[in-house]
């Protein structure tokens, strides 16, 4: 027998009587102001939050804060002077380790945890989030959500090959629990909310 | 670490090498408590957080119920999506099929981002031996790794280490000034030596938080990003996971997400949660599906919930016998209250020890995201080595003494000599007033001695 038959004919015996599953029940929050509890939870968590009026706007801020950016990659076209646009999809990876800025839109944020909502529909290659030394993303404010469930309730039968919540620049607290930003991914974690 | 000669020594041995130095056992036993804190204070912000526990559980025991069927499901979904899927039926065949994958794309050099079950599996050592080198991606386990020790925590892997330790082995290991031991320092120092290696490696294996039988995903929580700059860089993406692992739908990551986080850290959540529902265009995924006695476990009526567990280490951050002696005292890879109760399905004789090393104070269950009955199980555990003849002579007395004392909790209470008997043998059932009558209290306070004196102390008022 594989593997394979031989671990699922031990689970078949082992599992106990099938206890049926049951419908999450709905969570609700009572936050009045979801994009005041998403930006104290963003602010907490290391991010910086910038309620904005336009893209334009948001690229005013950016180019403020990191005025020493020399490879910027951003998919808004509000960027064209100033960055490149987005690497077409088979562009290798590993030519993205120098990127200083990557402005990317975000489908949802979440106020709970200040987590948003990003998959390879706005990536144009997965990687990208991540190795860039600062990563700016932006969110319309109707797109952020109470809790995680609202989240699920709007991506659970969404397609898609990759998706990431990201909640706040990299971070680690392995040496002696104190927190250091900019462990392997993003240094720095700029939050447009487009109001 | 391994071998089954009788010279291995028991958790109590270990946690006494621990308690040599007592400052040091005060300083992980604080910033253990510190971080259960944490814990505390993340969960009472959600008013709902005892519903979402139970529906989380519910939700892990329909898995259980079931695995069979959703083990086909989310094989079938995955291969759909184009994952290439394994089953492994040991860690021995886990670390081949790991192995067979590397050679096939003749690759020599390996990230890897944190994975408990490739800890359990001893895959490092294996590969090693095979002539490929790991590196190991988080930075806690990357500082183990230097250390050439195992980790202490399955979330916080190098919680015993002083910052003074780290910053000498960075300095041997990747020239960091000497003397130098600040933690912002140090981490950019093991930033600029990871990138470099995340840059040239070929192949990324990665461990697996949840599986989602629904749609043949699987999702990857991590603070540092390690788990995606190996995975997205690679050619080859390896992820490994343990059976249990599964969640019948996406939408239960809903429920999953908010308590693991807050659990684990005290953290809302982690600062990447990735989904992988398909691998990237012209590039290889691969899933290994590994049992190694999970299905035995299964099949363990008192044991089986323990299979519900998500790895969130709550357990051990509140335990105060983890606290006070140490996760290498555990000498398995899964330390604490939840490791004691997955190593004796194992290996029975090498780990009977275990399930001895608690208080029964039943703090873990309280603490527990998917309410596993941790404490429960610990004492089935102890009646099973016992009567299995695994237990040592004195523990063999103690347990008679303590099935007795459980028997009658006035006997227990009363108890004259049997009861200072009882401490002197067992002394890690009663001090503190920690004993199961005690399930009401969410925590009792952290001890303030040391494990030494506390041990004898406890060993002195039976001569009073
Ligand atoms: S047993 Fe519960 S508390 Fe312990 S690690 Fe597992 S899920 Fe967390």
């Amino acid at each position: 027998m594989s593997s394979r038959d031989s671990i699922l004919a031990a689970v078949a015996r082992n599992q106990p009587e099938l206890l049926p599953l049951q419908e999450v029940p709905s969570f609700a929050s009572e936050e009045a102001n979801l994009g005041e509890k998403f930006s104290t939870v963003a602010v907490s968590i290391g991010s910086k939050v910038f309620r904005v009026q336009s893209i334009e706007e948001a690229k005013q801020i950016l180019l403020k804060e990191h005025s020493g950016a020399r490879r910027v990659i951003s998919v808004f076209p509000e960027f064209a002077d100033v960055a490149e646009a987005s690497p077409v999809s088979d562009t290798d990876p590993h030519t993205l380790a120098d990127v200083d800025l990557a402005v990317l839109p975000a489908q949802l944020g979440v106020a709970e945890n200040a987590a948003l909502w990003v998959t390879d529909a706005q990536l144009p290659l997965r990687v990208l989030p991540f190795i860039c030394q600062n990563l700016a993303l932006v969110v319309p404010q109707q797109n952020i959500i109470p809790l995680m469930h609202h989240a699920y309730d709007v991506i659970g039968a969404q397609e898609y090959g990759f998706g990431t919540f990201i909640a706040g620049p990299s971070k680690t607290a392995d040496i002696e629990q104190s927190l250091v930003l900019g462990a392997h991914g993003a240094r720095t974690l700029s939050v447009f909310i487009l109001v | 670490m391994t071998g089954d000669t009788k010279a291995i020594k028991d958790h109590a041995a270990l946690a006494d090498a621990f308690n040599a130095d007592e400052p040091r056992v005060n300083w992980h036993d604080e910033t253990l408590w510190f971080i259960r804190q944490k814990r505390d204070k993340a969960a009472h912000t959600i008013p709902d957080w005892e519903q979402l526990r139970e529906t989380a559980s519910r939700i892990k025991h329909n898995v259980l119920s079931n695995l069979h069927d959703y083990l086909l499901q989310f094989e079938s979904n995955a291969k759909a999506n184009g994952i290439i899927v394994h089953w492994a039926a040991d860690a021995a065949e886990h670390n081949q099929i790991v192995h067979a994958i590397l050679q096939k794309h003749k690759v020599d050099r390996i990230v890897k981002s944190k994975s408990m079950l490739t800890e359990e599996c001893h895959l490092n050592d294996y590969l090693a031996e095979n002539g490929i080198e790991v590196i190991d991606t988080d930075l806690g386990e990357r500082i183990v790794q230097l250390a050439k020790e195992p980790p202490s925590h399955i979330v916080l892997p190098c919680i015993h280490k002083k910052k003074e330790e780290i910053g000498d082995l960075f300095h041997e290991h990747l020239g960091t000034p000497a003397g130098m031991a600040d933690p912002q320092v140090l981490t950019e120092a093991a930033r600029q030596h990871l990138r470099e290696t995340f840059l040239t490696r070929r192949a990324a294996l990665t461990g697996v938080n949840f599986a989602i039988a629904e749609t043949g995903e699987f999702v990857i929580c991590t603070n540092e990003g390690n788990a995606d700059m190996g995975a997205h860089l690679a050619d080859v993406h390896i992820a490994c996971m343990g059976i249990e692992k599964l969640i019948p739908k996406r939408e239960h990551l809903g429920v999953f997400l908010r308590l693991l986080a807050r659990s684990a850290t005290g953290q809302p959540i982690t600062t990447y949660s990735s989904h992988f529902k398909k691998p990237r265009e012209g590039h290889e995924l691969h899933l290994v599906l590994v049992d190694n006695g999970r299905s035995t476990q299964l099949g363990r009526e008192n044991f089986r919930n323990s299979l519900k567990c998500i790895r969130c280490g709550a357990c051990m951050n509140t335990c105060p016998v983890y606290r006070r002696s140490g996760g290498h005292s555990y000498h398995t890879a899964v330390a604490g209250p939840i490791g004691s109760i997955l190593a004796p399905n194992l290996d029975m004789k090498k780990n009977a020890d275990l399930p001895f090393a608690s208080t029964l104070c039943g703090s873990c269950s309280n603490v527990c995201p998917v309410k596993i009955d941790i404490h429960d199980q610990l004492y089935k555990w102890r009646q099973v080595i016992v009567k299995e003849g695994y237990a040592d002579k004195k523990k063999r007395l103690g347990m008679k003494a303590m099935t007795q004392a459980f028997a009658s909790p006035t006997t227990f209470q009363l108890a004259g000599k049997a009861g200072r008997w009882f401490m002197r043998n067992v002394p890690f059932v009663v001090n503190n007033n920690l004993n199961p009558w005690y399930k009401q209290r969410e925590m009792p306070a952290p001890p303030k001695e040391s494990f030494g004196e506390w041990y004898q102390k406890n060993r002195k008022k039976t001569d009073e």
